[in-house]
């Protein structure tokens, strides 16, 4: 291919353009004015009015809004209604990251350290094809497996198993009338919903262990397992840990999995989503909604502590 | 540990059944488009037909949300690949006071949970009063999708080297010349991928949508609908497959576009 490159600063765009190269400071300035405007004005200003609302109060006469600071939307958080339903969530968030985590660790350790090319091509799109198929079919797909005609109940008569599900159901707490309205179902859904982004970085940091450490492990006389259990575990730790962040974060603000797959017991998203809607009660939202911020914050310190932000 | 480059049987089987439990129940989508049962999820069905197919290409409403969600996924794709390609180009290029803030906020629509990024914006209309339309549910889905352009540039950028620029410049070309000849050509394939991601994202983001829209339904708004109270189950089973359909292309494509390099939906 014949390119023609005309000689410097021929045209006036030219000439404009060369003032950039002269110049990089402004140029990156330029670069980088629109999308922190973006995410400046429109993002974090809007956090900002969240965070704004959640010191605001609802008048319980009139139900409007009272735009006079007040911590008593916070307080209302620890009310035992409100505060049961944080507990809930982060319970649920604690179970499903441990629960995406033993299933996720198979995976990733075969496809970073197993597999040939070939099937661990496979294995990446066989990860990424579910995380980026879209959420509600995923939802959607759970609602047909556990209906009271599905697939589910289907394998479970067509075994005899009934009685073992019917025991699991009938567990305090976690059980219910069927699994479509249990926790356990919420709990299935959100790990299957959840765990390719548990996956992902967990290979991600087990592919960088080099060879030559499992070899000298080995070469001084570890076995097999010691070498797994002092070598490779702690290393993957931060790919787990950045793992976590994901599946932790998601299921923390996560309301239509609840909504949809559970029982009538709500959940911090579900709160969200409530009260600003039909209650129109914006600064308790608000404060709910400030919650997994928190929690978040403190998590992804205690992280970065860990070094999983290396494995992200 | 090359003596022992054989996984064991227990590994496999775990990593086997591990992707199977991934990937069975979108399979089970397909299946149900085709049932002739309309009032239940009845399993196994009683028997397969394509009229529901039919009947689905009928549906005004299906189209109409259809056509609002391609409208918002791309119109957000263009805002997402403007923003996120500059916001790369600035932070590969040097270094500077606060390049790790700003990847932060890059990254953050996408860390925090969406309904922390809905419910603000809600607030935010709520306080400017701005009344809900295409405008305020596009003015959402660009802010998360710039996440995706930005890592799939910035990791381009990264290997593309300075010393690539400088030659151009050396060699007389000017800056547009440069940009023109040089840097796109290497940075078009990661901006293709990172444009599908992001239409796919939007195209099915559905959390933050309820908060920013006011009655338009986008597809995903309209499955929601219909996945909290089922009214016409087999329309749902088929837009259920269709939506899969439509966002496996994407995905795979861009999965072709950047083979080699990482990609990943927020890291």
């Amino acid at each position: 291919m014949q390119q023609t490159i005309h000689p410097k600063g021929t045209d006036s765009g030219a000439r404009f353009a060369d003032i950039f190269w002269k110049k990089p400071g402004l140029l990156i300035f330029l670069f980088l004015l629109p999308p922190l405007l973006w995410l400046g004005v429109i993002y974090l200003g809007s956090l900002f009015t969240l965070l704004l609302h959640s010191f605001f109060s609802i008048d319980e006469f009139s139900g409007l809004i009272r735009y006079e600071f007040t911590l008593k939307t916070y307080a209302e958080l620890l009310s035992p209604a409100n505060f049961d339903v944080i507990l809930r969530t982060i319970l649920m968030a604690c179970a499903v990251t441990v629960a995406a985590a033993v299933i996720a660790f198979p995976i990733a350790y075969y496809a970073s350290r197993y597999a040939n090319p070939k099937i661990k091509a496979l294995f990446y799109l066989g990860v990424m094809l579910p995380l980026w198929s879209s959420y509600l079919v995923k939802i959607y797909a759970w609602k047909l497996i556990l209906a009271k005609q599905g697939i589910i109940n289907w394998m479970v008569e067509g075994t005899g198993a009934t009685f073992l599900l019917n025991s699991v159901l009938a567990l305090p707490v976690i059980g219910g009338n069927s699994l479509a309205v249990s926790y356990i179902g919420t709990f299935i859904v959100l790990v299957y919903v959840w765990l390719p982004f548990m996956i992902l970085p967990i290979q991600a940091a087990l592919e960088r262990i080099p060879d030559s450490l499992l070899d000298a492990s080995g070469d001084l006389g570890a076995a097999p397992q010691q070498t797994f259990k002092l070598v490779v575990l702690p290393l993957a730790l931060p790919g787990v840990i950045a793992g976590s962040i994901f599946t932790f974060s998601l299921t923390m603000g996560d309301y239509i999995v609840p909504q949809i797959i559970g029982s009538s017991r709500r959940f911090i998203g579900q709160a969200v989503y409530a009260h600003q809607g039909t209650a129109g009660n914006i600064p308790l939202a608000a404060a709910f909604a400030v919650v997994p911020i928190a929690v978040m914050v403190i998590y992804l310190y205690l992280a970065k502590k860990r070094g999983a932000f290396d494995a992200l | 540990m090359h003596s022992s480059r054989r996984a064991s049987f227990a590994l496999k089987l775990s990593a086997v059944c591990g992707l199977a439990f991934l990937h069975l129940p979108i399979l089970l989508i397909f299946l149900y488009a085709f049932t002739t049962e309309d009032k239940s999820y009845q399993f196994p069905p009683p028997g397969f037909t394509l009229k529901w197919f039919e009947i689905t290409w009928n549906r005004p409403d299906v189209w109409a949300a259809l056509k609002l969600s391609l409208e918002v996924a791309t119109v957000s794709t263009i805002l997402a690949l403007i923003l996120g390609t500059l916001c790369a180009a600035a932070v590969s290029r040097a270094k500077f006071f606060g390049r790790e803030a700003i990847s932060l906020l890059v990254i953050l629509p996408i860390a925090l949970p969406g309904i922390i990024t809905g419910i603000s914006l809600r607030s935010a209309y709520n306080i400017l009063d701005i009344p809900f339309s295409t405008f305020t549910i596009i003015l959402g889905h660009a802010t998360f999708c710039v996440v995706v352009v930005y890592n799939n540039a910035i990791a381009r950028f990264r290997r593309l080297s300075g010393s690539l620029i400088e030659a151009s410049t050396d060699l007389g070309a000017s800056g547009l010349q440069t940009f023109r000849y040089v840097v796109l050509p290497n940075l078009a394939t990661a901006l293709l991928a990172g444009g599908m991601l992001a239409f796919a994202l939007s195209f099915d983001e559905v959390i933050v949508t309820t908060f920013t829209a006011g009655q338009q339904q986008t597809l995903p708004i309209w499955m929601l609908e219909e996945l909290v109270r089922p009214r016409q189950r087999p329309v749902t089973n088929v837009v259920a497959m269709v939506v899969v359909l439509v966002t496996f292309l994407p995905i795979l494509g861009a999965y072709y576009l950047t083979r080699g390099s990482v990609m990943s939906r927020s890291s």
